[in-house]
């Protein structure tokens, strides 16, 4: 089929002509997307031998990452089931999940002195003696027999058993593993979910449905007799030794209040200090460069720096966490209201002029109403951003949660309570956004 | 019209105008009202926030001043050339084999004798994860950004999705992806890396989805017209309106990410951060002016490059929501 449009060879001349910018591009214009791409691709090829990317992946401990991610939303029961004096005796690690003479049902001690352990199912079980560990996997009994100085797993065992030198290790996938050693079985049994979330084991209200809990907070029969149950239960809770809910959401308002106050001393004070660096406003060269220097000196100052500075000078909390905000913040507001200011409406501070006002009124009345708005959007995006950011400054000595977050995560086995400081953050950081947007909308929308 | 006329005898305003005038002062004066309450209760909630900072703090703010002036005093090199033997390695004549006056032991040797100074070596470091994180991240923003804007997915389940990711990407502690890959791959620039690429996703993503959503649909309507598919009206309808902005916004993150990679640098990502963190706690009093004015001097120059990239290719118009979504 032939063209429906039709151009003729001097209809082709004329349009070449007119419009020869976009007919006819430099070279380089052309080439522009293929060359920057190459050079992108080069560049992190570079980087990827720079920072030594390979290596690093090869080296990585994905084994334990897999550990890790699995801590953000299960727990693990880590009994030490020792053997001595022909018995089975279980330890537990310290974070004690089980109070002392807890019924657990996946651990049972039979009156020979041997144990049982269960992984999920009746067809996958340990039954530990001192002597021989038998491990069920899938219903298939596999005989572990402990010597001296080594333990052995069966010749026919499946990948699940393995020996692992002196040791074996039988591996229940998700549901856990039991490494079996010549004095002791180590246990590793895992469970969807944060364990002893409300209340740790020395509560009254361990183990408990949430009906048993409203139940018993209502209940007029007092466990602690100076208080009421409902005090109990919420002291009980704040106080609970593991997940420390109390410190954890003190630390959580520190930050918050970092961010809060950071901004707001920063919008203070970059206000008054805007009119004198905006040209219109005050009519002097040096003062309106000087004033600008200093904003631009203030925001080009890194937050670590300041962060640092005033952690070495108060002491970790939420003060050099304000003052950092603060002095950045008062540079980056003080730029942005500055060019805010210079973008007035020169009519209406005119009009109050015009009526002989004295300058202070004339932007009060000429300047204010007009900038305001704008001025409170500006900050209340700060403020946002400063929610988020008040986090990594606490991180690096200010305090907070950022500090809880990193003391949480060297420990690097208490990722349940990363993740569950991460979902308080993520929660705050979607309300505030939310209570900003609405702010800021509101205030466009009086503006128009 | 008569009562609307000038009465001399009644100072000059009518008593339909004293109504107005009237219910104006009332208003007036209610606003006036609710603006002090909002002040009040301002402050109130400022006089408790600074109240419960200062509690919380470890220590107190007017008992810590004076100290905070004394570090100040006894935190000054031996003199100014110190600051700069530091910053680019060069012996010092006070090194009695501390660590504090070592500004030597490590260069980053290039050949025999050619060498990148320590810090200088660690601002690379800091300048490129923030550059190739800043790469990373934006462009997997800008594949990701399409489906996110409502003229140009049908689906709202696919744009939900994608906008959802977005948010919990922006509002993930960047500290904590950092803190993850550390403990997998020990301290180094890649956790920085991450961190940074997976924030700026989030941020980049919805700025760019805005623009998106903010381009003349004209082009788009030509193209489906003619039977474009829907990649090829991505590319010629979308892209080269969009685009002088997307890589305005670019540029404005990558300032943004260099300041953050100092700081995950001194979480465990490497870099000058740390190399900061270092000095100041150490009490190197030359070494942390020497990083001090390195890092100053390069925010500044990142910025000011960037200001001027971004003026070329926009003019001035993308200025205004800079720090929207940091």
């Amino acid at each position: 089929m032939s063209n429906v449009l039709a151009i003729d060879e001097t209809e082709r001349a004329r349009l070449k002509s007119s419009h020869a910018a976009v007919l006819h591009k430099p070279w380089w214009k052309r080439w522009a997307l293929p060359i920057g791409l190459v050079a992108t691709v080069l560049y992190l090829g570079f980087c990827y031998v720079f920072f030594n990317v390979g290596p690093a992946f090869e080296n990585g401990k994905w084994d334990r990452a897999a550990l890790y991610l699995q801590d953000w939303y299960s727990w693990r029961a880590q009994p030490r089931l020792k053997f001595a004096d022909g018995k089975v005796t279980a330890t537990w690690s310290s974070r004690g999940q089980y109070p002392a003479d807890a019924i657990i049902d996946w651990l049972t001690l039979h009156d020979d002195g041997s144990m049982t352990v269960t992984f999920g199912s009746e067809a996958d079980r340990l039954e530990v003696t001192p002597s021989l560990v038998t491990a069920y996997v899938g219903g298939e009994p596999h005989e572990i027999t402990i010597g001296t100085d080594t333990v052995t797993a069966p010749p026919d065992a499946p990948g699940a058993v393995r020996q692992d030198g002196t040791k074996v290790i039988v591996d229940y996938g998700f549901a856990g593993q039991a490494e079996v050693r010549t004095n002791q079985v180590y246990v590793q049994r895992r469970f969807l979910g944060w364990s002893n979330f409300w209340f740790d084991t020395r509560s009254a209200y361990w183990g408990l449905n949430p009906l048993e809990v409203i139940q018993l907070m209502l209940s007029s029969e007092r466990i602690d007799p100076t208080r009421s149950n409902f005090d109990t239960a919420v002291q009980n809770f704040l106080g609970n030794g593991v997940w420390q809910h109390g410190d954890i959401l003190s630390k959580l308002l520190q930050t918050l209040v970092m961010a809060f106050v950071g901004t707001l001393l920063a919008t203070l004070f970059a206000f008054p200090l805007a009119f004198i660096a905006a040209r219109n406003i005050t009519r002097s060269r040096p003062v309106n460069w000087l004033m600008k220097r200093t904003f631009d000196f203030l925001r080009s100052i890194d937050m670590l720096i300041w962060a640092l500075f005033f952690t070495r000078g108060f002491g970790p909390g939420p003060i050099p966490g304000i003052a950092a905000i603060f002095f950045t913040d008062a540079g980056a507001l003080g730029k942005v209201y500055a060019e805010a200011l210079e973008n007035v409406d020169d009519r209406q501070r005119e009009g109050v002029k015009s009526v002989g006002a004295a300058p202070s009124v004339v932007n009060r009345f000429g300047v204010v109403p007009q900038v305001l708005p704008v001025f409170i959007s500006q900050s209340l995006y700060f403020w946002e951003s400063n929610t988020r950011s008040a986090t990594v400054i606490g991180a690096v000595g200010a305090g907070g949660i950022g500090l809880k977050l990193l003391e949480a995560m060297g420990t690097n086995s208490d990722w349940d309570k990363v993740a569950y400081m991460v979902l308080l953050i993520l929660a705050v950081v979607f309300i505030f956004d939310n209570i900003s947007n609405a702010l800021r909308s509101r205030l466009i929308g009086r503006s128009h | 019209m008569a009562h609307l006329a000038h009465d001399p005898a009644t100072g000059g305003i009518s008593d339909a105008t004293k109504t107005v005038f009237g219910h104006y002062r009332q208003q007036i004066r209610t606003r006036r009202v609710y603006s002090i309450i909002a002040l009040v209760v301002f402050a109130i909630v400022l006089a408790m926030s600074l109240n419960f900072a200062n509690a919380a703090n470890s220590g107190k703010f007017f008992e810590r001043l004076p100290y905070l002036f004394d570090f100040l005093r006894s935190f000054v090199p031996n003199d100014p050339l110190e600051i700069f033997r530091a910053m680019f390695d060069l012996p010092s004549p006070y090194a009695d084999g501390s660590m504090k006056y070592d500004f030597t032991s490590q260069r980053f040797y290039l050949t025999e004798t050619l060498y990148i100074p320590h810090f200088i070596y660690e601002l690379i470091i800091t300048v490129n994860i923030a550059i190739v994180s800043t790469i990373i991240g934006g462009g997997l923003a800008f594949v990701l950004c399409f489906f996110a804007a409502t003229n140009l997915v049908g689906a709202g389940v696919v744009r939900f999705v994608v906008r959802r990711i977005m948010e919990v990407l922006r509002a993930f502690p960047e500290i904590v992806i950092a803190g993850l890959l550390t403990a997998i791959l020990s301290i180094g620039p890649i956790a920085a890396i991450f961190a940074i690429s997976l924030h700026t996703i989030g941020a980049l993503g919805k700025l760019f989805f805005e623009v998106v959503e903010n381009a003349d649909m004209k082009p788009d309507e030509g193209l489906r017209a003619v039977g474009a598919t829907w990649l090829e009206r991505v590319r010629y309808g979308m892209l080269p309106q969009v685009l002088p902005n997307f890589v305005s916004y670019t540029l404005l993150r990558t300032e943004i990410n260099v300041r953050a990679s100092t700081i995950i640098g001194a979480v465990g990502g490497g870099g000058i951060g740390e190399a900061f963190r270092l000095s100041i706690g150490n009490n190197h009093a030359a070494k942390t002016y020497a990083i001090i004015i390195l890092l100053l001097v390069t925010i500044i120059a990142v910025d000011q490059f960037s200001g001027w990239l971004r003026r070329r290719l926009v003019g001035n118009q993308a200025f205004e929501f800079g720090r929207g979504a940091a």
